[in-house]
């Protein structure tokens, strides 16, 4: 249970995703020019996390490794994670329609996302077993969620700041962004 | 001949990916930490994306409309996948410092970009030129960075020590550093273009 707590901690706050691993940057800066669209693709991306990490290790562990194909790993997870985000669109459209048009815009953004494709091979790298994958992923995506919805709360309020000229948009977002770094390593002083 | 050196300045300058385009911000933050590792990560993705707009360029009478990204996916999946058996066999070394970002080239949307925005209209000369432009621009991107953050945070340009080591401040190499030197030189970039 304890190692379970741990990993949840650590992948929200020791080792954000976004603030110390640089995964998932495009849509941390793309989608957070308001808190609204933050939620929502944070938590498209919470879903798509936690349903893609679960099934690249099961090809992982019952397809890839048994027949040696290990090589094929990355164009495996990428069509895989392709395949996923589609057929949960239309799955989506078709049953829930109030969801869908929550989430629908987010989602093929998502294909793109290097942070789902990045936690799934972190987690075959590192060999977590099943359980533990699923949790590490919905941490991780939990984390940039956090990252994401803080980020735009800022950004709303940077939006009515008296910004030079050449420093408007993406510099002084991600001048921010760097800011908000520094704020996170604090966590790293913590063993755990 | 003319026009082939045109898109290669084009990509180089004028339509930079990380200073104008803002593309594939991941790996230009990850892999900066030094100007070696960025120089590296910008020479492999140099290489793949020349070779995806190539072999897009020359299929793309083959791939039919409705299926192409993921076509092209696969493409560049391949030769990622190439890259990283490369590394792997040749530079140990250099493979564990890039660490995931090798892989992760796959969804670098320059590459991606550029198939669906050029490789597919253009022959396959102009497109491996492109390819070369937008690599080189990524490439020379990288490496500054990599060389900003290394100088202040170590006081060494490619290991070559420049200042003592002790007068650097580390947060530079750390995860802030990358934030806020890539922020300052977007905001170096736009102030050179308006003018």
């Amino acid at each position: 249970m304890l190692a379970y707590l741990s990993i949840i901690f650590s992948a929200i706050l020791v080792n954000n995703i976004v603030f110390t691993q640089f995964l998932g940057i495009c849509p941390f800066v793309g989608v957070s020019k308001n808190l609204d669209s933050a939620f929502g693709m944070g938590m498209a991306v919470t879903f798509v996390m936690a349903l893609a990490t679960a099934v690249t290790w099961l090809l992982q562990h019952y397809v890839l490794l048994p027949f040696n194909l290990v090589y094929i790993q990355t164009i495996v997870f990428i069509l895989v994670i392709a395949v996923l985000v589609q057929m949960l669109e239309i799955i989506m459209k078709k049953t829930s329609p109030s969801l869908y048009a929550a989430l629908g815009v987010f989602l093929p953004l998502i294909t793109t996302n290097c942070a789902v494709l990045g936690v799934a091979i972190i987690v075959a790298q590192k060999n977590f077993d099943f359980l533990y994958s699923v949790v590490y992923a919905v941490a991780t995506a939990l984390g940039f969620s956090l990252a994401l919805i803080l980020f735009a709360g800022i950004r709303t309020q940077l939006a009515l700041s008296d910004v030079p000229r050449s420093m408007q948009g993406v510099p002084i977002a991600l001048i921010t962004a760097g800011i908000l770094a520094m704020a996170f390593m604090v966590f790293s002083g913590i063993k755990l | 001949m003319n026009n082939a050196l045109n898109t290669i300045y084009d990509g180089l300058v004028r339509r930079n990916p990380t200073f104008v385009l803002v593309l594939g911000m991941c790996p230009t933050l990850g892999t900066t930490s030094s100007a070696f590792t960025g120089l590296s990560m910008g020479l492999a993705t140099l290489l793949v994306l020349m070779c995806s707009n190539a072999a897009i360029s020359v299929l793309k009478s083959l791939i039919p409309d409705k299926v192409r990204i993921p076509a092209y996916i696969v493409v560049i999946a391949s030769f990622v996948t190439i890259v990283q058996m490369v590394m792997q066999a040749w530079m140990p070394g250099l493979y564990s410092a890039l660490g995931i970002f090798i892989p992760l080239i796959v969804v670098n949307c320059i590459l991606l970009g550029r198939a669906e925005a050029y490789a597919s209209k253009n022959n396959v000369l102009l497109s491996i030129c492109d390819g070369v432009g937008i690599g080189l621009g990524f490439t020379c991107a990288l490496t500054l960075i990599g060389i900003v953050r290394e100088v202040l945070g170590t006081g060494a340009v490619f290991g070559i020590q420049v200042y003592d080591s002790d007068f650097g401040a580390l947060l530079f190499v750390l995860a802030p550093g990358a934030f806020i030197v890539l922020g300052l030189l977007i905001a170096l970039f736009n102030r050179i273009n308006v003018k």
